[in-house]
């Protein structure tokens, strides 16, 4: 069976058909048809197995990779499941995504990580790849079997913590050094819990002062890129700086590049738009983890982005059973849904403003991610022989985000009611279609 | 008036006028040897409150039943999350019940706010989290006005720990309102996040030396300091606070002799207010206790005695 896309400008620039054959792009013609389709046509079972998506006026991508999903499943399966996000990650353009590890039970061994890789081809719909556990339980002193979710069939390359920083110095370290066995890479929550207090819900800063919101200050999460930044560099070891969001963070990341240390950095989507001054009503829906920060640190993220220094937007998809978050402000859960959304957003905003194009959108929302993530098959250029793992964008297209509609089994969507230019049309995971017409398949 | 009352910023100058007119005639029943009001009968009033009080909830208490409401207290102490009920379920089983209206105290910033946006009865707000505490505020106000004639142009200080205080979110939005010239009095550790900022949208002073501000003060509204944020984790010592912030015997002495002194209670003698101070004849503390009642009173009156009643 095959499939061809026609009249796609290929990543924003030219403008070409795709032929794609068993999951890999088979031919890319500028000139109007394939030489071995023809070949294929008379040989064998002829038209009736190709597919054709008229894609006049999209743009096509290579397939999304999301570095930074919760799943919820094992746990909380009634906020999400492996099923219901790899359903929201197909419609938001995702071919693939890193499932955190704070499930319950945490993702911290090479059978946990090995449940989740089967729950996500059992789905199909995206590639799941787990994130492992930095260390046991997240609970920030023992290491998690690291080794044996790398060798497991899941193959861990990312571990994380998320949701908590590896605030230990020490135990950081041995992290650091012990995945260079394997080429592992630490995702880093970076958040020093002893700069804020065990409540702190928001941005640290005028808004909370007024509203009596107990805050994270920037500085909690810019003294632990910082220490990061030196720890690898001591260590020679891959650090990776989760959902970046101050202006200081990006200065520090920004010297550590120019020092050649090896770091790399992702943004999410909401911090590259809303800003704290959306609390002012209490509404938990906006209550994230790193929380909202003001303009002047929006501003600093877009720059960043655009600029190379955030080399990655990743949604920190983190939905929530509404009770969860019917709460007063300082109990209720943390973290909002994004998949669905992502794309649409950076269109919004980055593509939109001229800050970037949508080859720069390939780049940090697909290969940059894939890179990060040794993800083989992910993230290519839309070149012949590559596996085709393809989104196709209507860069026109005005959105106006329903949280209704949302394949997510939650609703903590905070961009509901809001309206965005650019949608994601199709995606195809390896030659087959998941989405198409903005719709699963 | 707006149907709720969860900040000072849902009054203007006009209602708040209204609101101390009334419980001036509030006052004069206190005063009675029959205080009961028919204004709110059949009307149902709960107090709903997550957070321990004594002083607020019986004076809400008293000001409903003076006005011959249904009083009903319900304590829900303890986080709803502990208790795997959400907020929202919590207040609406009580809101079921056929409440008029709702009476919150909760340790969480902008929990009447949320509140409001999921019942039909009306809402007061007696002290959400570090928020606001209107009611004290209006008291204040109102014990201020009294003792003074004016707020107009007067210096108030508010000293003591502004960063966990809901009175002085609310007392520095009403005395503004009420032209009043304010400045707060704390060690930096003490001071919210982001004051320098706020301070100048809002107008009003921020001071480290008491000692400076001091002698101008028209009146002086001494924050209560709590015992959790001693033993070095937002200042040295006791011992410290009171060399630095404390309403001492020494400075009453420099204190103009007819300005008010007020603290929203309890007293930490001897930490924040000197037994002198708090037992001077310029002290206003038991006042405010009394104008609670009156100001409660109002408030009740005006939010409920209109409406029709929910059941």
């Amino acid at each position: 069976m095959s499939l061809v896309i026609k009249g796609a400008s290929l990543r924003g620039e030219k403008t070409a058909d795709l032929l794609i054959r068993d999951g890999v792009i088979a031919e890319v013609s500028t000139g109007g048809g394939f030489e071995t389709l023809v070949g294929a046509r008379s040989s064998t079972t002829g038209e009736s197995s190709t597919t054709e998506i008229d894609a006049d006026g999209l743009v096509a991508l290579p397939g999304l990779v999301d570095l930074h999903t919760h799943l919820r499943e094992p746990g909380r399966e009634d906020a999400e499941t492996v099923l219901t996000g790899s359903r929201a990650a197909a419609l938001g353009g995702f071919t693939a995504v890193l499932a955190m590890a704070n499930t319950s039970p945490v993702t911290d061994t090479g059978e946990a990580a090995e449940r989740i890789f089967d729950l996500g081809r059992l789905a199909g719909l995206v590639d799941v790849q787990p994130v492992g556990a930095v260390t046991r339980g997240l609970g920030g002193q023992e290491l998690a079997e690291l080794g044996l979710m790398a060798r497991s069939r899941a193959k861990v390359r990312v571990f994380s913590d998320d949701g908590r920083c590896v605030h230990d110095p020490r135990v950081m370290r041995r992290a650091l050094e012990y995945i260079r066995a394997f080429g592992g890479v630490i995702s880093q929550h970076s958040q020093d819990p002893d700069l804020a207090g065990p409540t702190a819900c928001c941005h640290e800063g005028e808004l909370s002062g007024r509203l009596g919101l107990p805050g994270w200050p920037g500085i909690a999460e810019e003294t632990i890129v910082a220490r990061d930044v030196m720890l690898a560099r001591h260590t020679g070891s891959r650090v990776h700086v989760a959902h970046v969001s101050t202006a200081g963070s990006v200065e520090v990341i920004r010297w550590a590049k120019a020092q050649g240390i090896d770091i790399t950095a992702e943004v999410t989507p909401h911090h590259l738009l809303l800003t704290t001054d959306l609390l002012a009503g209490y509404d938990p829906v906006y209550k994230v983890n790193p929380p909202l920060r003001p303009d002047e640190d929006v501003a600093a993220l877009r720059d960043a982005l655009a600029d190379g220094t955030i080399d990655a937007v990743a949604t920190d998809h983190a939905p929530h059973a509404r009770h969860d978050k019917e709460h007063a402000f300082v109990d209720a859960a943390f973290g909002m849904l994004g998949l669905e959304t992502a794309l649409s957003v950076v269109s919004e905003v980055m593509v939109g403003s001229g800050a970037m194009t949508w080859s720069d959108v390939a780049r940090v929302m697909s290969q940059s991610p894939a890179r990060i993530a040794g993800l083989d098959g992910h993230g290519g250029t839309l070149a012949v022989g590559q596996p085709a793992n393809i989104t196709l964008v209507d860069p026109d297209a005005m959105v106006v985000v329903d949280r209704a509609t949302s394949a997510s089994l939650s609703r903590n969507n905070p961009w509901h009611e809001r309206k965005l230019t650019g949608a994601v049309v199709a995606t195809v995971l390896r030659g087959a279609p998941t989405v198409l017409d903005g719709g699963l398949v | 008036m707006n149907k709720h009352l969860l900040s000072i910023d849902d009054l203007d100058v006009n209602d708040v006028s209204v609101l101390f007119d009334t419980a001036a005639e509030m006052h004069d029943v206190q005063r009675r040897s029959v205080k009961k009001l028919p204004a709110l009968r059949g009307r149902t009033v709960v107090n709903l409150f997550f957070e321990d009080s004594t002083r607020t909830r019986s004076s809400f208490e008293i000001a409903g039943k003076w006005l011959s409401a249904d009083v009903i207290n319900v304590s829900a102490k303890g986080s709803s999350v502990s208790k795997g009920e959400s907020l929202r379920d919590t207040v609406l089983t009580v809101a079921a019940m056929g409440v008029d209206g709702l009476v919150i105290r909760h340790g969480a910033s902008g929990a009447a706010q949320q509140v409001s946006q999921w019942t039909e009865a009306v809402v007061i707000n007696a002290g959400d989290g570090m928020h606001e505490h209107p009611t004290q505020a209006l008291l204040d106000a109102y014990t201020l006005q009294r003792r003074m004639g004016t707020l107009e142009d007067k210096r108030v200080a508010i000293v003591g720990d502004l960063t966990h205080s809901r009175v002085f979110r609310s007392n520095i939005l009403l005395l503004h309102k009420l032209g009043a010239h304010v400045t707060v009095v704390a060690p930096p550790t003490l001071m919210p996040a982001g004051v320098t900022a706020w301070s100048k949208d809002a107008g009003f002073e921020t001071s480290y030396d008491l000692d400076e501000v001091l002698p101008d003060a028209d009146a002086v509204m001494m924050l209560r300091v709590q015992r959790e944020r001693m033993n070095g984790a937002y200042f040295p010592s006791a011992r410290e606070y009171t060399v630095g912030y404390g309403l001492t015997r020494e400075r009453l002495a420099v204190l103009k002799p007819d300005a008010p002194i007020c603290h929203p209670g309890p007293m930490n003698r001897g930490l924040e207010i000197a037994a002198d101070a708090a037992d001077a004849a310029q002290s206003a503390v038991l006042d405010q206790v009394s104008a609670g009642v009156a100001i409660r009173m109002s408030v009740l009156y005006h939010l409920l005695a209109g409406e029709e009643s929910g059941a």
